[in-house]
């Protein structure tokens, strides 16, 4: 399950970098590269808390 | 109310081994140091020092050679200096200087930290303002702006300051753990917007990029009011940007967790990350809208960015702005509490906020943001020199580290004439000699060993022999 959560959190990461690029190449136009680095926004800070930090709180506890 | 005591329990535990060596089963590899650097450099001043740089006419060569050439002498100094310094004492900066410098003169140390803090934080809270005011369609300030814009932006700001107050007072810790989320996603959004943009500015190639960024993004004119920066002006700002931190010393209280002052190499992830790769694509956002804007000199981080990326971009400088100002706000009130350690630390932050808050209400403070920067590095930087000198050379000229807990005294003379002599003879050097600020640090670093070394010699000479040698069994020994 972690590692499903952790593959979604790095797509989300992906979706924020991925789409700028290809504005620059012409394939998608800007808004929708708007549209898919705000979809990986909310992917992001909804998965990466599942999953990071985590390490920390074990060794505090 | 059981949450709320393990939030204190968990600022306690940030807050441990402060007045003791780090013990040796604490000690971390250099691998944790890699994202707390990551994450710290990659920061809300990002939106605004990349675009300083175009606003002073950086020409393109000057600022990718001036940045690289820079970061690497900020990395060799957290290496060479607060590294090495950090692994040997095991302290933090404070303790260290009260040892060295006696408990009065490092209260002093602290209100002028606190101060500094307070004004990193208030730029912060107006950089997180420009884009929370973004639905509301607010007038942002333009770059010669000192004074409140609007009401509406002046509310905006205390909005965000007090939540950012707020939250200093009760949630630090998950401010830490947030930003650490928040890091590697801000860099995406920093290098995606920046490359997004590159076709409105005529760049549809790799090829097309070069000539675009000497001739269009840093152009090497300096908007109109603003001085010219040259190749040593970006390079002594990237190497003493951070001055406080490395040569200043303040970074000890990270470092001393490290098992080897190698850790200090880890910094070069903030550094390039944050200080090259964010600073480059801020300036190219800054450009675009200079650019589109015909001129404008309204400057507003989070119109730039939400322009340019979308609701991403705009969520970005709020919490760019926000992961800096609020551990620095933090930072800023258990300095000013530690003048009375009875004074509660949340009263102590809610009336550091306010001020921060009512600071930030003034453009000027985020417009001035280079300079204020390299001043806040050159006014601590002296008693960096200090503790370097006192670990590392004193003991071999035959003199003894840490004079204050030697003998007992609350202020050590050397210390205060090093930083007095040192910060006059920067200021004559500017006043009278024309130096800017950015080219300070060297000079002084150099005026602050001399004076410390020849003031330690007189003031130790002349500190009767029992004073020393009969406290002498009190010196810690060092981990390593």
């Amino acid at each position: 399950m972690k590692t499903l959560i952790k593959l979604i959190s790095f797509i989300a990461l992906g979706l924020n970098l991925i789409p700028a690029f290809l504005v620059f190449q012409g394939t998608i136009s800007s808004d929708q590269c708007k549209t898919l680095m705000f979809v990986g926004t909310v992917l992001w800070f909804i998965t990466a808390p599942m999953w990071m930090n985590k390490k920390s709180k074990e060794a505090s506890s | 109310m059981s949450d709320k005591k393990n939030l204190v329990q968990k600022l306690e535990s940030v807050n441990e081994y402060e007045r003791e060596a780090i013990p040796k089963s604490k000690l971390k590899s250099w691998k944790s140091f890699v994202g707390t650097y990551a994450g710290e450099h990659t920061a809300g001043t990002e939106f605004v020092l990349g675009p300083l740089f175009v606003a002073h006419g950086a020409s393109a060569i000057d600022l990718v050679s001036g940045l690289l050439v820079g970061n690497i002498l900020a990395v060799l100094s957290w290496a060479y200096f607060t590294g090495k310094a950090a692994t040997k004492t095991r302290h933090t900066l404070y303790f260290q200087l009260e040892k060295i410098a006696g408990s009065r003169f490092t209260m002093i140390y602290n209100l002028v930290n606190a101060v500094a803090f307070c004004f990193l934080a208030g730029a912060m809270i107006t950089v997180a303002a420009t884009a929370v005011g973004i639905p509301f369609d607010l007038a942002m300030p333009a770059l010669d702006d000192t004074l409140p814009t609007s009401f509406g932006f002046v509310l905006t700001v205390f909005v965000v300051g007090a939540i950012t107050t707020v939250i200093a007072m009760f949630g630090f810790n998950q401010v830490v753990k947030f930003a650490n989320i928040a890091a590697p996603w801000m860099i995406m959004i920093f290098v995606a917007a920046a490359v997004a943009v590159l076709p409105r500015m005529g760049i549809n190639s790799i090829s097309d990029f070069w000539p675009v960024a000497q001739e269009t993004i840093w152009s090497g004119v300096p908007l109109e009011g603003k001085t010219k920066f040259t190749f040593w002006h970006i390079m002594f700002f990237a190497w003493f940007c951070n001055m406080a931190m490395h040569i200043g010393m303040a970074d000890m209280s990270i470092l001393r967790y490290a098992k080897k002052w190698t850790a200090g190499f880890a910094t070069s992830t903030g550094v390039f990350l944050g200080h090259y790769v964010a600073w480059l694509a801020s300036g190219i956002l800054y450009s675009l809208f200079l650019l589109e804007s015909d001129g404008s000199l309204v400057f507003a981080p989070g119109p730039i960015a939400y322009e340019a990326v979308g609701i991403a971009g705009a969520i970005c400088v709020i919490i760019a702005g926000w992961t800096t100002a609020n551990p620095t706000l933090y930072r800023a009130g258990l300095a000013i509490q530690s003048i009375n350690p009875n004074w509660k630390t949340w009263k102590v932050t809610l009336f550091v906020g306010l001020i921060t808050t009512i600071a930030a209400c003034f453009p000027a403070l985020m417009m001035q943001l280079l300079d204020f920067v390299a001043l806040y590095g050159l006014v601590l930087m002296p008693l960096g020199a200090v503790i370097f000198i006192d670990i590392f050379l004193l003991p071999k000229m035959g003199m003894r580290s840490n004079f204050a807990e030697l003998t007992n005294r609350n202020f050590n003379p050397a210390v205060g004439i090093t930083w007095l002599i040192t910060l006059i003879f920067c200021l004559g050097l500017n006043l009278f000699g024309g130096v800017e600020i950015f080219f300070l640090g060297l000079p002084g670093w150099f005026v602050a060993v001399i004076v410390y070394v020849a003031s330690s010699k007189i003031i130790q000479k002349n500190t009767s022999a029992p004073d020393l040698s009969s406290t002498s069994s009190k010196r810690e020994v060092p981990v390593s």
